[in-house]
Parts: C-alpha cells; sequence; structure tokens
C-alpha cells in the first residue's frame, strides 16, 4: 500500500520513459572524452589551468594564481588519477563521474522541489 | 562556459553572486506557485539532464571544446523560474564535487547558464511559438529558442572574461584575472557557440519540445501560461 504522499510521487509512463532515456544519456557520457581525443582538441576556452594560461601570454596573472587552488573537488574534471592519461582509464572515470553527477543532482532536485511544491492540485 | 576560478576579479563575481542569490529567492517563490507536485519528477529529471548534458563534450576540430546546456528547453516546459533551479543544481554539483567551474565564480556561471539563458530562451519561444497547433511554427521557435540563448550567453559569458583586463591590471600593464580583452573574449565564445553548441541546444530543444507536444501537450509551460494565446 502507497500512501497518499507516495502515490503522488510515483511516476507516470512518460516520466518512466524520460528516466531511462536520461540513463542511457548517462552510459553515453564516455563520448564527452572520445570525441575530442579524436580530435585533438584542446580545454574549452577560457577554462585553462594556470600552467596553460602561461604557455598561451607568457605569464600567470596574480589573481588567477591566488583564486585558481581555492577549492579542491573530491573528483576534479570527472577523474580521479590525472597522472593516468589512458584514454580507457579516463572515460571510465568519466562514466563513473556521470552516474554519481546525474543521481545526486536528480536527487536533490527531487529533495528541494518536495520542500519548495505542497500544492496538491 | 564554465568560468573557473581566478578567472574573475571580485568587482566582477561578488555582484554576480548578489543576482543570483536575489533571481533563486524569487524562483523559489514562483515555482512553490506555479509547479503542481504532479511534475516534482519532472524537475528531478530536468536537473540532471542538464547535468548530462553538459558532460557531452564537443569538438571543434582544429579549436576548443564546448558542450550544450539544456536551459532552453526546461525553460519552455517548466517555466524559467524552476529553470533557475534545476540548473543552478546542476552547475553547483559540477563545481563542488568536480571543480567543473570556480566555486568564486559559481554566481556568474549560475547567471549566465541558469539565469540569463532559460529566461532568454522563454521570450524567444514564446514570440516564435505563441499557437501550439503550428506545429511547424513551434519546431522552428524551439530550435531558434535554443540556438540564440546559448550563442547570449555564451557572448555574456565573452564580456565577463573580456572586461577583467579593464578592470584589474597591475602596474606593469599585466592582467591580474582573465588575460583576454573583449576583442578577444566576446568572439571566441560567440563563434564557436554560433557554429556547433548552440545547433547542439536548438536541435535538442526542438526534439525534446516536440516530443512533449506529441504526447503531453497539456504540461507545456509555455503554452499553459505567459504564451499569446492563453485566454485567462
Amino acid at each position: 500500500m502507497l500512501s497518499g504522499k507516495e502515490a503522488r510521487m510515483r511516476m507516470n509512463k512518460t516520466q518512466k520513459k524520460i528516466l531511462i532515456v536520461l540513463l542511457l544519456l548517462c552510459l553515453l557520457t564516455p563520448v564527452g572524452v572520445l570525441l575530442p581525443a579524436f580530435f585533438n582538441t584542446g580545454d574549452a576556452w577560457g577554462e585553462w589551468s594556470a600552467q596553460t594560461v602561461k604557455e598561451l601570454v607568457g605569464y600567470v596573472p596574480k589573481g588567477l594564481a591566488k583564486y585558481s587552488e581555492v577549492w579542491q573537488a573530491p573528483i576534479p574534471d570527472y577523474d580521479v588519477n590525472k597522472k593516468d592519461l589512458s584514454i580507457v582509464h579516463r572515460s571510465g572515470f568519466y562514466l563513473v563521474s556521470g552516474i554519481i553527477g546525474a543521481t545526486v543532482t536528480y536527487l536533490i532536485m527531487l529533495l528541494i522541489s518536495r520542500l519548495i511544491i505542497r500544492n496538491e492540485e | 562556459m564554465h568560468i573557473p576560478d581566478g578567472y574573475l576579479s571580485p568587482q566582477t563575481y561578488i555582484p554576480l553572486y548578489g543576482v543570483f542569490a536575489a533571481a533563486v529567492t524569487v524562483a523559489v517563490k514562483k515555482v512553490k506557485k506555479e509547479v503542481s507536485a504532479r511534475n516534482i519528477p519532472y524537475l528531478g529529471m530536468a536537473a540532471a539532464f542538464s547535468f548530462i548534458i553538459m558532460m557531452f563534450n564537443l569538438p571543434i576540430p582544429g579549436g576548443t571544446t564546448g558542450h550544450a546546456v539544456g536551459s532552453a528547453v526546461i525553460a519552455i516546459l517548466f517555466g524559467p523560474w524552476a529553470a533557475i533551479v534545476a540548473v543552478s543544481v546542476a552547475l553547483i554539483i559540477q563545481a563542488l564535487i568536480f571543480g567543473d567551474g570556480g566555486i568564486t565564480a559559481l554566481g556568474a556561471n549560475c547567471f549566465n547558464m541558469a539565469i540569463f539563458m532559460p529566461f532568454t530562451a522563454y521570450y524567444l519561444f514564446s514570440f516564435f511559438s505563441f499557437n501550439p497547433a503550428r506545429k511547424r511554427l513551434v519546431y522552428f521557435g524551439a530550435f531558434i529558442s535554443g540556438y540564440l540563448s546559448l550563442v547570449m550567453a555564451a557572448i555574456l559569458t565573452g564580456i565577463e572574461f573580456g572586461i577583467q583586463p579593464l578592470i584589474a591590471s597591475s602596474s606593469d600593464g599585466k592582467a591580474l584575472y582573465c588575460p583576454y580583452d573583449l576583442k578577444i573574449a566576446v568572439p571566441a565564445m560567440a563563434i564557436e557557440h554560433m557554429l556547433l553548441f548552440g545547433i547542439v541546444e536548438g536541435l535538442i530543444t526542438a526534439i525534446i519540445v516536440r516530443y512533449f507536444l506529441r504526447n503531453e501537450p497539456g504540461l507545456i509551460y509555455a503554452f499553459r501560461k505567459g504564451g499569446k494565446n492563453e485566454n485567462e
């Protein structure tokens, strides 16, 4: 038996279909590593590391040097061991990061929405 | 389009944090009023979709990489206010867990991709696609809305990058933050998004709007509210 609230949260057919499409998209995320690697393209514009900026303009701007290390993300750049540059390693961790990130995002957004929305309609 | 830490001066990122905080405050009130509890699962999926679609880095051969954002379609389907909340959640997770986009730049990144972009997309769509019965115009409007809103958000990001040398340089003339000025940053951001990433944003917007128009036409926010066909 579902409580009234759970019944209200139950997904309809379209929602289930979309969830499956999202799962498939998650499994395809390694494309985001493989395609740029195949075409040998660089970083996104304006998202270079301090080292790369030095190579581009000849110096590291002082403020950039100061702020660029302000936050150490647990899984920086969707990877855990940046020394391993093999494409299998990178796309594998990209996939795992995608699944973790999408799941956390989904759950947090659900939680926030439930807290905000009390409109029963 | 995720500005990292160190590229924006405090004179830029602090005001944008303020705008972000104000927009979220209003968005929470609006979502509470406008969005039905039945659509809560959709909002979770919208945020996850935005997160995932931003992971699809696409290359411009010989150049850089970039990606779509998903803000346009979320704004059309669930409203620009819900899009603010959903895309901000995705951007915050990307910054905190994956270091994609800076912590100091979080307000700026949310302003560009989660506030400016969904509102631009929503109004563009409402302008072209005011009548759900004219399906081709709806799909065209959805494409244009995705394409232009991403390109305009990219230009806005380019402006934020490009004003840094004007705001903050050391006495020897070297930049303190982003070293490229408007003449370089704005065209760089605009052109790559016009050539490829905007087209992808436009296509996914049109495809998803088409799917909802066929399967859940009553759900589409842009046709329920604020659209020109509204008779209330």
